[in-house]
């Protein structure tokens, strides 16, 4: 009950955000939640860690930036095509990795997310080093214009709420319940009786095509489709995301996306803030020096914080006495 | 003389620099082996500690009018120390939890360093030269050896297959065969177990940095080489298991081999190749070329 309600309040919130907030900087934020939750989908409840979802992500990106731009397609098909690039990127990828355990499975997914990366460095149709740029954004099914950025963020919101809504389903489904049982204990869930190699590329697909889904749109709505999205130093970003807001949590790597993306667009100037408060003058170079910051979060996360902001305030809640109402 | 269309000479330059980069692969994958069998741990830190290693060099040089020679010792035990002081801090926590988390901050760690060194060097590479005794060439009548790249690969053989034999011959190495095994078991015998591990991360890096120091010479020192080399590494470290130290070394070479032919047939797929060898062995051999089946 008490979770309906602050979903409703957070629903609101985001309909009446674009007044007060830029929408632009909104659609990024709504695009790395969805990516982030997707990712989650894998990791948090499958307890497999992909440090591949660049791949799906920026690749996503680039097709449905190629669709809109050089084949003139609409918003629409150019999302749905990203999406199915995504998957069928997830589903090479899956098939290789799910042949491999536990940390293998990362290495591999890593490797071949790496090898995407090069390709799409010399692919003619990428743009290599600059990208594509430049983008327009179209008309949804031919009607709403969506160059108008406070149209663009409604859609963007009901992409991302529907893919959110999706990964909810996924996970209290009969399907998530046996992602959880292999997360848990995977020889005991093979000997139920489930082919557990299928469900985990089941999984991995989903989770792929979802990451596509917000690479597609984070794509669209920023006009821009770049080599940084498709580097391992995104993948690395996501399960940060991840990991900050609350592995296996639902609303955790909503959190957590938040509070990265934010950071990373106001380091430079809580480093003045710092630079002017301490009179330390190194903190001036901060807002360049993101990686080392990121790096410092993932540190102090693994060792104090496993558990993330969310997980941690559900420990909490649990831990706290009930008070009886006198 | 000419094979395939390509001169002979053009032919096998490429191959020596394609052993020269699988020795590199061989040292850093043997690393990430050893330090696997006994910490459990995938570490990710160890591109950027092989980049350290060639920063060290050029340091040592720039600011202290340290030589090549001195510094190919030095460099490794400052990066051995540094690793000791990682393990003891930070990695010695996550022993009892899921593998993830070892990367993880092994990956934090990564980023910091890079950040670290990125910030104070920029992007741009420092470029560091051939030390005089094994500057030049030597010609040997079908081809023209560069020197160093020569020795290259010779101190990386020799280094991969003294802890070959350290690891497979020696008590010393018996006991840390046994640790990977059983660590409960060789802690009642009376070894310090705890000791054990923090040393042997300590090698593994030290590895690294002895590569780092190795490579100073022939790749540009910047700040973003040991990212770039670790992934591959990893694609290597899965074409040949973690099980078998000779297995990590065969496995490198090799694909430093694949890669340098690779480069000289179809150059457009010399970044890819790795992991291209990685997905074909993935669907004959999961578990990998020396890997036990389960």
């Amino acid at each position: 009950m008490n979770k309906k309600i602050a979903y409703s309040i957070l629903l609101v919130a985001l309909l009446v955000a674009p007044f007060g907030m830029y929408p632009v900087l909104l659609m990024k934020l709504l695009c790395f939640a969805l990516f982030a939750c997707a990712f989650n989908l894998l990791l948090g409840f499958t307890g497999l860690l992909s440090f591949g979802h660049a791949a799906f992500f920026g690749g996503a990106g680039y097709v449905a930036g190629y669709a809109i731009q050089t084949l003139g397609l609409s918003f629409e098909v150019s999302i749905v095509l990203g999406v199915v690039a995504a998957a069928l990127i997830g589903l090479l990828m899956g098939l290789l990795a799910v042949r491999r355990q536990g940390i293998y499975f990362t290495m591999i997914t890593l490797a071949l997310a790496q090898m995407f990366y090069f390709v799409c460095l010399q692919a003619p149709i990428t743009g290599g080093e600059d990208g594509l740029q430049g983008l327009p954004r179209g008309k949804l099914f031919g009607l709403l214009d969506l160059s108008n950025d406070l149209s663009m963020y409604y859609v963007v919101l009901a992409l991302a709420v529907a893919g959110f809504a999706l990964i909810v389903r996924t996970v209290h489904s009969p399907f998530g319940q046996v992602l959880k049982a292999i997360k848990e204990n995977e020889p005991r869930a093979i000997s139920l009786g489930y082919d557990v190699d299928k469900y985990k590329l089941l999984a991995f697909v989903l989770s792929a095509a979802l990451a596509g889904l917000a690479g597609a749109v984070k794509t669209t709505a920023l006009g821009l489709a770049s080599l940084t999205d498709v580097e391992w130093t995104m993948s690395g970003l996501v399960i940060l995301m991840t990991l900050v807001g609350g592995l296996g949590t639902i609303s955790g790597p909503i959190v957590g996306a938040v509070l990265v993306i934010g950071l990373e667009n106001r380091l430079g100037d809580i480093g003045e803030w710092l630079a002017n408060t301490t009179s330390v003058e190194w903190f001036r170079t901060l807002g360049d020096s993101v990686s080392i910051v990121i790096g410092f979060i993932f540190v102090i996360c693994v060792l104090l914080f496993r558990r993330g902001i969310v997980g941690e305030a559900v420990a909490w809640l649990a831990k706290k006495p009930i008070r009886k109402p006198s | 003389m000419e094979i395939f269309g390509i001169p002979l000479q053009a032919l096998l330059s490429q191959l020596l620099l394609g052993l020269v980069n699988g020795s590199f692969y061989a040292m850093l994958s043997l690393g990430l082996a050893v330090i696997f069998g006994l910490l459990n741990v995938i570490n990710f830190a160890h591109g950027a500690l092989y980049m350290m290693g060639a920063f060290f060099a050029w340091m040592g040089l720039t600011y202290f009018g340290l030589g090549y020679w001195e510094m190919l010792l030095l460099g490794p035990l400052v990066v051995g120390l540094f690793g000791i002081i990682i393990e003891r801090t930070m990695l010695r926590w996550l022993y009892k939890l899921d593998h993830l988390y070892g990367l993880l901050l092994t990956f934090g760690i990564t980023l910091i360093v890079e950040g670290v060194f990125r910030s104070i060097y920029g992007v741009s590479g420092q470029p560091y030269s051939v030390p005089d005794a094994l500057a030049g060439a030597t010609d040997l009548g079908f081809m023209i050896l560069p020197n160093y790249r020569a020795w290259v690969v010779f101190a990386s053989l020799a280094v991969c297959l003294a802890t070959w034999f350290v690891i497979e011959k020696t008590k010393l190495g018996a006991y840390l065969r046994a640790g990977t095994e059983n660590p409960k078991l060789v802690e009642a015998f009376g070894i310090n177990v705890p000791l054990m591990v923090t040393l042997t991360y300590g090698f593994g890096v030290a590895l690294a940095g002895f590569a780092g120091v190795l490579a100073a010479p022939v790749i540009q020192v910047s700040p973003l080489m040991g990212s770039n080399l670790i992934i591959v590494v990893f694609a290597v470290v899965v074409i040949g298991g973690m099980g078998s130290i000779m297995g990590s070394i065969v496995t490198g070479l090799g694909l430093g081999v694949i890669e340098g032919l690779t480069r000289v047939f179809y150059p457009q797929a010399s970044a890819t190749v790795v992991f291209i060898v990685m997905a074909i062995v993935l669907l004959i051999r999961p578990a990998g070329l020396f890997g036990k089946e389960k």
